[in-house]
């Protein structure tokens, strides 16, 4: 059972990941290098999108990832019973 | 009160306040020693990660790579900050979990084998090294340059102040001092890029000015985008638009992923991650570092834009003897030259180098003087319209100057780029001295050393690094400066793909690691070693593989060390089933602080 629950637990977290990098990948490689071009025809404020992606937008979006991963797996810790006491 | 008075003020007393923290945080034992404890608490943790990770080139020379490289710069912000997503989620907090002292620790633990373990020792050696270098010999420039003393004589001072809190302090006086080293070192970046934007869009935020519209001289707003300025003046003068790129998408992928890979893989960083108490700590701890990065990370693109769009509209088809003083101010230390190619007294700039090289002068000012008074150089020119060379590193040292704030503004930026250099530099050598002391003496050579003995030879393996630095950072190898970017590329190669597969792919076993390991490292140092120093003629897109730059070569080393570590795992034994507990354990946060127990 326990080695089932941390099966379980493990597998939640491995999905929960690969969401975010999904995130992180389309921020970064995806509006800030791949689709830049395209994205540079859209005006954003006083930035064009694309250039506006590779050097702030990103940024932004890495840290809200890091801070929503570091809440869902407190969340998912105490699901599973495994939090740390 | 005169600079050079705030100068030392300044530098000084935030030299007084490292040693004063080093002397209050004395490391007792080796967990002291290696990890602090494990009891910092995840924002302070955050901080000293920051400092540690952004080096004297990050705050004196980012700003101004992007206010030259302009799009293309993007692969250094989003390299450097993206790297913190893969740490917080795949790598931080499990190695926390397994909750030793060092990298290779956790790969000669995970891989049963003390091969692994020499061969990261061995990794973690010469990765640090070159990064570290290049920091002693930043330590020395930002002396020289703010305090008039030799450069020399500034690495010597460096390695004193480093000497005193790394060898005394350990882990534990290099965190604490790094904490009030960001403090210092942010400050001292914001505050002269608020007073700029503020000059220059009327937004208190770089971030927000960055896209807003220009004010003009009487500070009526023109309504043209800061931007679009920019993109059409460097347009003018032959340049290619600030917001497009110039280098391949391919090479900007590649290049990018290799900066992430390698930031998740350098050792000085991942350790940082071993000091918090709890898993859950060092997942947190992973976005205040982040967050204190991105402090400056998204200031750094806005404070290139202003200083190009400034620099240009300042100087371009000035005459020479009606500019500010700045500009005569920083051509006497070298960093700005002009030479009159036209001879009409005005400085023209267009795109390309107006001569070979940086600048060698006649004289001094007074001992050879142009026409104009300008210094006279003696490079031979090129056949381009440009005039004028810049130093990219002006573009954040001037700022204060640009912007008319107060000679303390100066005094500040000095006592920044110290800080900036020293934490980084510290952060290094503990890494060094602990691979050499607990990996490599405890672990390998001499398992029956008492606490006392460790802990006496990791302070002595400080030493010995810190002089060895110090040397390095005196008689720079022409190499340093070309190898330190491709730290990132061999860390990429190596480490992180090892650690990953070690935490989420429980079948990897030890022949699979070593074999990945060797093939990802030996495959990215020859093609860089063969195109940066064999045959550099050959350093262009066409003769690259797949249109892959040496600094982007990283990333194939990765994917290389993933597949054959996958291969040769495949055809090999499974690991020990206790490896599988290991892993098995490191997966679940519960109990992290019983995995301290030796």
């Amino acid at each position: 059972m326990r080695e089932e629950n941390a099966r379980a637990y493990w597998a939640a977290n491995v999905k929960l990941i690969l969401s975010y990098l999904v995130v992180w990948f389309v921020v970064s490689y995806g509006c800030g290098i791949l689709l830049a071009d395209a994205l540079n025809n859209i005006q954003f404020f006083g930035f064009k999108l694309g250039f506006w992606f590779a050097q702030q937008g990103s940024i932004y979006v890495f840290l809200v990832l890091i801070v929503m991963y570091a809440r869902s797996m407190n969340k998912l810790d105490r699901k599973f019973d495994v939090h740390e006491e | 009160m005169d600079v050079q008075f705030l100068t030392y003020l300044f530098v000084g007393g935030s030299f007084a306040l490292y040693i004063g923290i080093a002397i209050w945080s004395r490391a007792g034992s080796t967990k002291e020693f290696y990890v602090a404890g494990g009891g910092v608490s995840p924002l302070a943790n955050g901080a000293a990660t920051a400092a540690d990770w952004m080096s004297a080139a990050s705050f004196i020379s980012m700003a101004g790579i992007i206010a030259f490289a302009g799009y293309d710069a993007s692969v250094y912000l989003m390299g450097w900050t993206g790297g913190y997503v893969l740490l917080a989620m795949l790598l931080a907090p499990y190695l926390r979990k397994f909750g030793k002292f060092t990298v290779p620790d956790f790969i000669g633990d995970r891989y049963y084998s003390n091969v692994a373990r020499t061969v990261a020792v061995i990794c973690v050696i010469f990765v640090s090294f070159t990064y570290v270098a290049g920091q002693m010999r930043g330590v020395g420039i930002v002396f020289a340059r703010f305090l008039e003393v030799d450069v020399n004589t500034g690495v010597v001072i460096g390695m004193a102040i480093v000497f005193f809190y790394a060898v005394l302090g350990g882990m534990k006086g290099i965190t604490y001092t790094q904490v009030a080293q960001y403090c210092v070192l942010i400050f001292a970046f914001l505050v002269p890029a608020v007073f700029l934007s503020i000059m220059m869009t009327g937004h208190v935020l770089p971030q927000t000015g960055f896209g807003a519209t220009v004010l003009d001289a009487a500070g009526n707003d023109t309504g043209v985008y800061l931007l679009d300025r920019l993109d059409q003046i460097v347009q003018d003068l032959g340049f290619g638009a600030y917001t497009d790129g110039s280098k391949s998408t391919i090479d900007v992928f590649f290049i990018t992923a290799a900066l992430m890979c390698g930031t998740a893989g350098l050792p000085h960083v991942i350790v940082r991650f071993f000091t918090v108490p709890t898993v859950r700590d060092a997942r947190i701890s992973a976005g205040w570092a982040l967050f204190f990065i991105a402090l400056l990370y998204t200031t750094a693109p806005a404070v290139g834009a202003f200083a190009r769009t400034n620099l240009i509209e300042t100087v371009n088809n000035a005459e020479y003897q009606q500019l500010p003083d700045w500009f005569y101010n920083w051509e006497n230390s070298g960093l700005i030259g002009w030479l009159d190619k036209n001879n009409d007294g005005r400085v023209q700039m267009a795109a390309g180098d107006p001569f070979k090289g940086a600048p060698t002068f006649a004289g001094s000012r007074e001992e050879a003087t142009g026409p104009v008074g300008q210094r006279v150089i003696t490079n031979t020119p090129t056949d381009n319209g440009s005039e004028i060379y810049v130093d990219r590193d002006i573009m954040v040292l001037a700022n204060p100057e640009i912007g008319n704030l107060p000679a303390w503004v100066i005094a500040l930026v000095a006592a920044g780029g110290v800080a900036a250099a020293l934490s980084t530099a510290a952060g290094l050598l503990l890494v060094i001295s602990s691979a050499v002391s607990h990996d490599l003496l405890k672990k390998t050579l001499k398992p029956n050393i008492s606490e006392k003995q460790e802990l006496l030879a990791a302070r002595l393996a400080a030493v010995v690094a810190i002089i060895i630095a110090g040397y390095f950072g005196i008689n720079p190898p022409g190499f340093v400066a070309q190898v330190v970017a491709f730290a990132f590329g061999l860390a990429a190669a190596s480490f992180f793909p090892v650690i990953l597969m070690g935490i989420f792919y429980k079948r990897m076993n030890k022949e699979g690691a070593i074999a990945g390991m060797a093939v990802g490292l030996a495959f990215t140092f020859c093609y860089i070693v063969y195109f940066k120093f064999v045959a550099p003629e050959m350093n262009t897109a066409a003769h690259w593989l797949f249109g892959v730059s040496p600094e982007g070569i990283g990333t194939v080393g990765m994917i290389l060390n993933f597949i054959v570590a996958l291969v040769v795992s495949r055809v090999t034994a499974p690991p020990p089933e206790h490896i599988q507990h290991i892993v098995e354990d490191i997966r679940v946060p519960r109990g992290s602080g019983a995995a301290h127990a030796h």
